[in-house]
């Protein structure tokens, strides 16, 4: 049974958990350094490190950071909550335990919008988001006979985003994991760098007859280090299941690793030999309240989300779907765009600059919008010489911006009229060059004159090449019709 | 304290983890008591009262989860105070039961005991659990007593089988001593007596088996020679490493949290100890004082009690102050026919360690 005949019949239920590291200064329980690739084991203190006598000191800034996520998905915030123990045993783990929220997650419910196969909105529910550290690193490659710790990450914040098990396709959960990484760098809360790990998910995957009620049993699908490789990982295991279930046999409750080489997954290990994490208040800590103020104020320090920024641009400035995404894909591209629209109303033409002219010179030399050389208003100014005819659009975009990136404090008007790139709208010097045109290019001006109106392109070519680019191409061409009438 | 210039001169013996109530579960092996060295000095901070008690030092310090400074302290004659808990900050003690532990003070006299508080009190950034309740000035507030004090006797402790015949005689004396000096002492009812040690143990066993998950040979401290991979570094580091009580708390306190017994033990345990502490601050309404013997005994011999529950029922009017949280205070007024000396236990409520010294000075002076 191929993919598609599989999804005639069985109907995909996953739910995803991404685990973000925040990017506050500090670890959640200590004063360390919260930064990656630090050489191993120097970012860390005696509480990171779990030795005896030491508490854990919570940094206010983790809450901070999770109340902007919790408002941004309108998930319901938690007023009064507590920390939780996870207990188990590995090496990573310098405590035993990690410190969690499981009875009191700092926010509940919310949903954020996505596209879904046909690209249509779609809504994912979030169960929860809770707060908590991360552990240490265990690396195996490094040495043919132990296993490395590297504490640096022990007690880095977190915060881990559950879904309702409404994701329907491998898709859409690309979608949906592109759609919370976006959120997460539009807060400024967590770089979502899945390679470093700093953004981690988790699948979890059935498939049920379609039409069916009750799911199918569940596998979870770890050591997904890419957007695509969550989708590739659905696919597959998609595929693998509705196989087993056709040969009438069942799917074991298990764990399984991706491997990207091959787009398999692998069992890792059995669910039933699964812990018991033992989960208690955290006796250490002291309740956390969250008060509506608090949240207010959080509120009020929120930049505008992509969603939001996404609907305005497809709905009130008319752009297309494509422009619209295009634009909020990036939090700092849409900043610059909405400093654009500030200063003029031709929304499709400043869309094109930004998509065009701009985002290549980006890719080009490999930067950011922030340390893009021209300010928002003056390729407003361009796009303002371009429409009042000033400048021809392709000379604005050849010459014009070239020009002002390497001069990005002189006004758009003032290199144009130095270098001779102002539109030539004057009737009399337009008719004179046409006029040469008309004499160098006797053969075609006789067709022309004889109604083969094709030509018109030749000549308009020709125009502009005698005008340096400069002649108004609205202008010349009203003008060639006049005058290739008056021709004898 | 070593701002103030205290000077440090040693270490004391300790159960192990501080989990005992003899100082017999220690690596070093017991202290003796220095009224009879056939005896224990009591535990876990068997050594810190010993020490007191023999003078070797002014004063020390003890850890008190269940019982740990004022058993010992009564046991050797000598007087031991278990602050408020967050009265103390806890950085720097190592971790038992954590919503329990409190550091404290044993000391010769209730001026000492005062005078240490007013250094180790107070809100540490290193423990949150700290209060930054203001720390008052102890020891110049020692005589001012209110002239009647309101005393509760819980008649379920009286009424208790564990205490020794003479100790209960010598605490009913005492009563009718404060009444003769115009306090009002009531009896009044406590009905959790039953519920204080099978709450404490499950609770702070629940917290000890976490709390001690660190000590797995993989970071730091004992690693057993035999451990080949990381599986066999946890359990023959931890089996060899650990003595049989640790071991013993840190498998109830699995149990307890695990899936399947969690809710009959570990939600039951933490409900009964909200319902202790919703009482006990009721009885603090009406009343500056309960009123209650240190230990059902005066200091058993070496060897003695070798039945764990047994053991346990050591703690049956101790742990009351560190389940509901309140200071509480042994004042060495008794002295047994058997020579032995045995304390007197005063709890106040929650940060009132100024009335509970005032009144323990009080009542050492007056009482006989």
């Amino acid at each position: 049974m191929n993919f598609n005949e599989t999804l005639k019949k069985y109907e995909p239920v996953i739910g995803i958990e991404i685990h973000a590291q925040l990017k506050t200064k500090s670890k959640a329980f200590c004063s360390d350094i919260n930064e990656y690739g630090g050489t191993p084991n120097t970012q860390v203190s005696p509480i990171s490190l779990g030795h005896p006598g030491t508490l854990p000191r919570f940094n206010k800034e983790v809450i901070n950071y999770a109340v902007k996520m919790g408002i941004a998905c309108n998930a319901k915030i938690t007023e009064i909550m507590h920390f939780d123990r996870k207990n188990y045993f590995y090496a990573d783990l310098p405590k035993g335990y990690q410190i969690t929220q499981d009875k009191t997650p700092i926010c509940t419910g919310g949903s954020i919008y996505i596209k879904d196969d046909k690209g249509n909105e779609k809504t994912i529910e979030l169960t929860r988001i809770h707060m908590e550290e991360d552990s240490g690193k265990s690396i195996h490659d490094q040495d043919p006979f132990n296993s490395l710790i590297d504490l640096n990450r022990a007690g880095v914040p977190l915060i881990e985003i559950v879904t309702e098990p409404v994701i329907k396709s491998g898709t859409e959960a690309y979608n949906y994991v592109s759609e919370m990484r976006k959120l997460l760098r539009y807060l400024e809360i967590c770089d979502g760098n899945m390679e470093e790990g700093s953004m981690r998910c988790d699948v979890n995957i059935s498939i049920m007859p379609i039409g069916a009620k009750q799911f199918g049993q569940r596998v979870e699908i770890k050591n997904l280090n890419s957007i695509r490789n969550i989708q590739r990982s659905i696919e597959f295991e998609i595929c693998r299941h509705a196989e087993i279930l056709e040969k009438g046999e069942d799917i074991a409750q298990e764990t399984r690793n991706f491997d990207a080489s091959t787009g398999e997954t692998v069992a890792m290990r059995l669910k039933e030999s699964a812990h018991d994490y033992r989960y208690f208040p955290e006796p250490d800590l002291t309740a956390l309240i969250v008060s509506k103020e608090y949240i207010e104020n959080v509120k009020k320090t929120l930049p505008p989300l992509p969603n939001e920024l996404y609907k305005k641009y497809k709905n009130e400035l008319g752009l297309s779907d494509y422009d619209a995404s295009n634009l909020t894909e990036s939090k700092d591209i849409a900043l610059y765009f909405e400093e654009m629209i500030k200063l003029t109303t031709n929304y499709k033409v400043a869309a094109n600059w930004v998509m065009g002219n701009v985002k290549s010179y980006l890719n080009q030399t490999a930067s950011t919008i922030n340390s893009f050389p021209i300010s928002p208003k003056i390729l407003v100014d361009v796009i303002k010489l371009i429409d009042n005819n000033s400048i021809s659009n392709s000379l604005a975009s050849q010459k014009l911006f070239p020009e002002l990136i390497e001069n990005p404090d002189q006004k758009p008007l003032n290199i144009a009229e130095k270098n001779g790139w102002i539109s030539k709208n004057d009737s009399s010097e337009l008719e004179s060059i046409i006029l040469t045109v008309f004499e160098e290019n006797p053969d075609e001006t006789a067709r022309f004159k004889n109604g083969e109106k094709k030509l018109t392109g030749f000549f308009m070519g020709k125009i502009m090449k005698a005008s340096k680019g400069t002649a108004d191409p609205k202008t010349s061409s009203k003008l060639l019709n006049q005058l290739i009438n008056n021709e004898v | 304290m070593l701002n103030e210039d205290a000077i440090i001169i040693g270490r004391l013996n300790c159960d192990e983890f501080a989990m005992g109530s003899s100082n017999e579960n220690s690596i070093y092996g017991p202290v003796l008591n220095p009224h009879d060295l056939t005896k224990v000095p009591g535990g876990s901070s068997g050594g810190s009262a010993a020490a007191v008690a023999e003078g070797l030092c002014l004063a020390s310090l003890g850890s008190d989860t269940g019982g740990s400074i004022r058993q010992p302290a009564s046991f050797c004659g000598v007087v031991g105070l278990k602050p408020s808990y967050g009265r103390v900050s806890r950085h720097g003690l190592i971790a038992y039961g954590s919503s329990f532990d409190q550091i404290g003070p044993l000391t010769n006299n209730i001026e000492d005991a005062a005078i240490i508080m007013e250094v180790i009190a107070g809100q540490d950034d290193y423990d949150s659990t700290s209060s930054n309740e203001p720390v008052p000035e102890y020891s110049n507030s020692l005589k001012s007593l209110p002239k009647s004090l309101h005393i509760a006797v819980p008649s379920e402790y009286l009424n208790s089988n564990a205490i020794d015949n003479e100790i209960k005689d010598d605490f009913i004396n005492k009563i009718a001593q404060l009444k003769e000096l115009g306090h009002k002492v009531k009896e009044v009812s406590f009905p959790y007596v039953d519920s204080l040690i099978p709450t404490y143990y499950v609770l702070t066993t629940a917290e000890a088996s976490s709390n001690l998950a660190r000590y797995d040979g993989a970071h730091y401290g004992y690693r057993s020679k035999n451990s080949k991979d990381i599986e066999t570094t946890y359990f023959k580091t931890r089996s060899e490493g650990f003595g049989l009580e640790v071991k013993r708390r840190i498998m109830l306190g699995t149990f307890v949290l695990s899936a399947g017994y969690y809710d009959a033990y570990y939600t039951k345990a933490l409900r009964v100890r909200r319902l202790i502490k919703d009482k006990t601050d009721e009885l603090f309404k009406a009343h500056d004082l309960i009123l209650l013997p240190t230990a059902p005994t005066t200091a058993f011999g070496l060897d003695e009690i070798k039945d764990p529950i047994k053991m346990y029922l050591q703690d049956i009017f101790t742990v009351h102050a560190n389940i509901a949280g309140n200071p509480a205070i042994s004042i060495p007024l008794g002295n047994h026919t058997n020579n032995m000396p045995f304390g007197i236990q005063l709890m106040t409520n929650k940060f009132e360690e100024e009335k509970l010294l005032a009144c323990a000075s009080y009542m050492m002076n007056e009482l006989n």
